[in-house]
């Protein structure tokens, strides 16, 4: 099978416009990825699926990823010669950049008819919070019809020409996407028997405080 | 359910004349099946809408089941998050266990001396056998064989989850397979008992299909009934069986060749027609070739460590990175999605379910047939909520 | 000077009635009749909802044999069951709907919360959309702790439920709720909100049991 970045050169060529980057996978495992753009994506998707080299009819996974904002601290070290020939002045210089959140979606795709696989494309929306739409690849592969609506669900990614675009784990009337990042679950931790940790902190709200006074008097003399 | 008026012949303002319905012309019938239900297999709801007693359209609702195991592995360590992977198939622990071992060993690049994977090979095709002798018992009960046949599979499950239980201290819940390895090795006679239970699971497949197999009103249910296309099993992402069933040679075993499969010699059974017969017999025969997997693997199985010397399995934290890996479950194939962003939790910790992508078709099969025979299809999907929903 | 306390009426031990049973004489109360009869006939629900479920349904198959103990039949429809085996997690979609079968069960009925997602969330407990313990909801009798409990320990709690039942009384204010004339046997059953369900929990039947800590406990 051909590398990603072959794969990626081909695309290129045959859809001009197209903007197809390759996002190399650090660590052992070594599956780079093909970063797409949007208004490319279903085109590039149908010619994965159907080219005689690469037949990828097979998408296994659609993972739905949240990238929060991140503040990216960049430190930046200048060092001026000193004129009377001492030691060079070190200037270090920190500069702060949000680097802006989107919602990621990563297919997995394999070949039934030539058994080779995974090439694995990424989509990522604009922000997390009004640009938010993708094209839909379910036109392309019926399996991502159920796995696009769990993404939609649980994170808020709408899919464009999506046949039936609805909530599929959670109910019909429930407003959060609970796997985001900043999702803040429901408070029922009235009662914990043994808690410790974080739930020990969830917990702690809902026991009443220990009147101080009474406590005091009611301590047994040694 | 609500009848709604006739409409009128035309909708030309001021007509008066009202369409009439003959005595056949009935209204559609919603009917919500689940989430509690005798056959669904768990609570799982499909809202099946009627004509008499044909399907014209089934839409499933899921949820019922969804514990949030995704959200709640992002804020567990790798290792604390094996018990959960358990209760996923929660019929077969052992392979997704093994599912996930293998994601997490891809990620870290952790290697796994041979006397596990021959024993991750062999629990993994007890775990075959134990869901697929399940599976016909659940099937035969849509049928509407109340009982017996269940009784009998059970009976045999009984004697691989003693295996397991001697071996991994659970029966279902095994929680057995780590990073580089297995937890413990196997007790002494534990591969004794093994190998008997193979060689006598072949005469129980006997009686089971000389009960089964040819029993005619199993065919009148089932032969015909369901049929799906390989392109649009495909298409539609299916994997395991019920690809098999539809006549695509997939299996993951030999696509993939994970573990040690290379090393053992045997078939993957197709089916001809893609109906719910085919996926029972596929089913079947897949327990014949089990059977030739554990012979093979219990005979060389070689002595070692189960788990490698260099594992770390404290303060566990892999390398940045991303994999998928995929493993060929009994449903399906079921894969694990991992990203790692160098800290002692996953990032995003993402499984692929082979029985909701198997679900993708469940309307396609349905349609046009009566709903008892919706129940045998959705029986033969072999589906368990526990993944379905996470 | 109090009164003489009323003698209670003298009762008999084992061995006189075996005896007396000898001799063809059976000489019971209509308290342990009732119960008798009830406690060896408890139909459950066919309700399964997550791993429990297939101890439970191995606890009804050959090896352990429920039917032994009286629950030959599990129903289909909870108007014909007496038992509610809460078997698996019970999560915030599935609550209403537990609670409605509940509801349609009619009295003398009981509830099984077996395994540790249907007592507390078990080990899903952080999870948003699971409901942290059926008893939340409805009046739970028996607790059968485990992940999942072996269906042994299914078989313990059903027993137990047999000697809480024979326990019962059948007449004064001990007397269960279906002997009871001014309880009813519905209860709420919650809505979906927008993050949570409508309400969390019902107040009538759970309160959290008071935990005062010292700090840093």
């Amino acid at each position: 099978m051909e590398t990603p970045d072959q794969i990626r050169n081909r695309l290129l060529s045959r859809f001009p416009g197209a903007a197809v980057s390759l996002v190399s996978n650090p660590g052992p495992a070594a599956q780079h990825s093909l970063l797409l753009d949007a208004a490319h994506a279903r085109a590039i998707a149908t010619f994965l699926r159907d080219d005689p080299l690469l037949q990828l009819d097979l998408c296994s996974n659609v993972t739905g990823v949240d990238w929060p904002d991140r503040e990216i601290v960049e430190t930046t070290r200048t060092s001026t010669p000193d004129p009377a020939g001492g030691p060079a002045k070190v200037v270090e210089q920190k500069t702060k950049r949000l680097q802006p959140g989107c919602l990621e979606v990563v297919y997995h795709l394999y070949s039934v008819a030539l058994l080779h696989g995974p090439v694995v494309l990424r989509l990522r929306t604009g922000n997390r919070s009004d640009q938010v739409t993708l094209p839909s690849l379910t036109p392309v592969w019926r399996a991502c019809e159920f796995q696009e609506r769990e993404v939609f669900d649980l994170f808020g990614v709408v899919f464009e020409d999506h046949p039936d675009l609805r909530r599929i784990l959670m109910w019909d009337g429930f407003k959060d996407h609970p796997m985001r990042k900043d999702y803040v679950e429901p408070d029922d931790y009235e009662w914990e028997p043994t808690p410790h940790g974080d739930v020990l902190a969830k917990a702690r709200k809902h026991y009443p405080a220990p009147a101080p006074a009474a406590a005091a008097k009611e301590e047994p003399k040694p | 359910m609500s009848f709604s008026d006739p409409s009128p012949l035309s909708a030309a303002p001021g007509a008066s004349v009202r369409a009439v319905h003959d005595e056949f012309h009935g209204d559609l019938l919603e009917v919500s099946m689940g989430p509690h239900h005798p056959s669904t297999h768990g609570v799982f709801r499909m809202m099946v809408t009627l004509d008499g007693e044909t399907v014209v359209k089934l839409k499933p609702v899921f949820g019922y089941l969804h514990r949030n195991h995704e959200k709640i592995g992002e804020n567990t360590s790798y290792l604390a998050s094996m018990p959960y992977t358990d209760r996923l198939d929660y019929l077969c622990s052992m392979t997704n266990n093994w599912a996930y071992a293998l994601a997490v060993e891809k990620l870290a690049g952790q290697a796994v001396p041979e006397r596990a994977e021959y024993l991750r090979v062999i629990l993994a095709e007890l775990t075959r056998l134990l869901n697929h002798t399940c599976l016909a018992g659940f099937l035969l009960q849509d049928c509407g064989a109340s009982g017996t046949p269940l009784m009998y599979a059970f009976r045999e499950r009984e004697k691989i989850l003693d295996l397991f239980e001697s071996l991994s201290g659970s029966r279902m819940m095994c929680n057995y397979q780590r990073f580089g390895g297995c937890r413990v090795d196997a007790p002494a006679g534990w591969l004794e008992a093994a190998r008997t239970l193979t060689d006598g699971y072949g005469r129980f497949l006997d009686e089971y299909e000389t009960l089964l197999t040819g029993n005619e009103i199993l065919m009148a249910r089932t032969q015909g009934i369901g049929r799906l296309s390989a392109k649009l099993a495909v298409s539609a992402g299916v994997t395991g069986p019920l690809l098999r069933a539809a006549g695509v040679g997939y299996d993951l075993r030999k696509v993939d060749g994970y573990g040690f499969y290379p090393r053992f010699d045997f078939r993957v059974p197709l089916g001809a027609h893609g109906d719910t017969y085919d996926r029972y017999m596929v089913r079947v025969l897949e327990m014949r070739e089990s059977i030739k997997i554990l012979q093979q693997a219990l005979r060389d199985i070689p002595a070692g460590p189960v788990m490698d010397p260099k594992a770390k399995l404290r303060g566990f934290r892999p390398k940045p990175g991303e994999v998928y890996s995929r493993i060929e479950g009994p449903k399906g194939e079921i894969g694990f999605h991992l990203i790692s962003e160098g800290g002692p939790n996953p990032y995003r910790y993402r499984v692929r379910p082979p029985s909701l992508i198997n679900l993708t078709i469940l309307e396609d099969l349905c349609l046009g047939h009566s709903i008892a025979d919706a129940v045998v299809i959705l029986g033969s999907i072999d589906i368990v909520l526990g993944e379905v929903d996470r | 000077m109090s009164e003489p306390a009323p003698s209670s009426p003298p009762t008999l031990t084992d061995a006189e009635r075996d005896e007396l049973r000898r001799q063809g004489i059976l000489l019971t109360s209509m308290e342990e009749l009732y119960n008798w009869g009830r406690s060896h006939s408890v139909w459950p629900l066919q309700f399964g909802l997550a791993c429990c479920a297939i101890e439970m349904i191995a606890a009804s198959m050959a090896r352990f044999d429920i039917a032994r103990f009286g629950s030959e039949v599990f129903r289909p429809s909870p108007r014909q069951a007496d038992l509610l085996i809460v078997s698996g997690t019970v999560t915030k979609k599935m609550t209403p709907q537990v609670v409605r079968l509940w509801n349609q069960m009619p009295e003398p009925k009981y509830c099984i919360a077996m395994g540790a997602c249907a007592i507390s969330g078990g080990p899903f407990k952080q999870g948003y959309n699971v409901l942290k313990g059926i008893d939340r909801f409805i009046p739970v009798d028996i607790y059968i702790p485990g992940c999942p409990p072996r269906p042994e320990a299914l078989l313990h709690g059903l027993m137990q439920l047999q000697e809480k039942i024979r326990g019962q009384k059948i007449s004064g204010p001990d007397a269960p709720r279906h002997l009871q004339a001014d309880t009813t046997c519905e209860y709420p059953v919650p809505d979906f909100g927008e993050h949570d369900l409508v309400p969390p929990q019902n107040p009538a039947v759970w309160q959290p049991p008071v935990i005062v800590r010292k700090e840093g406990a």
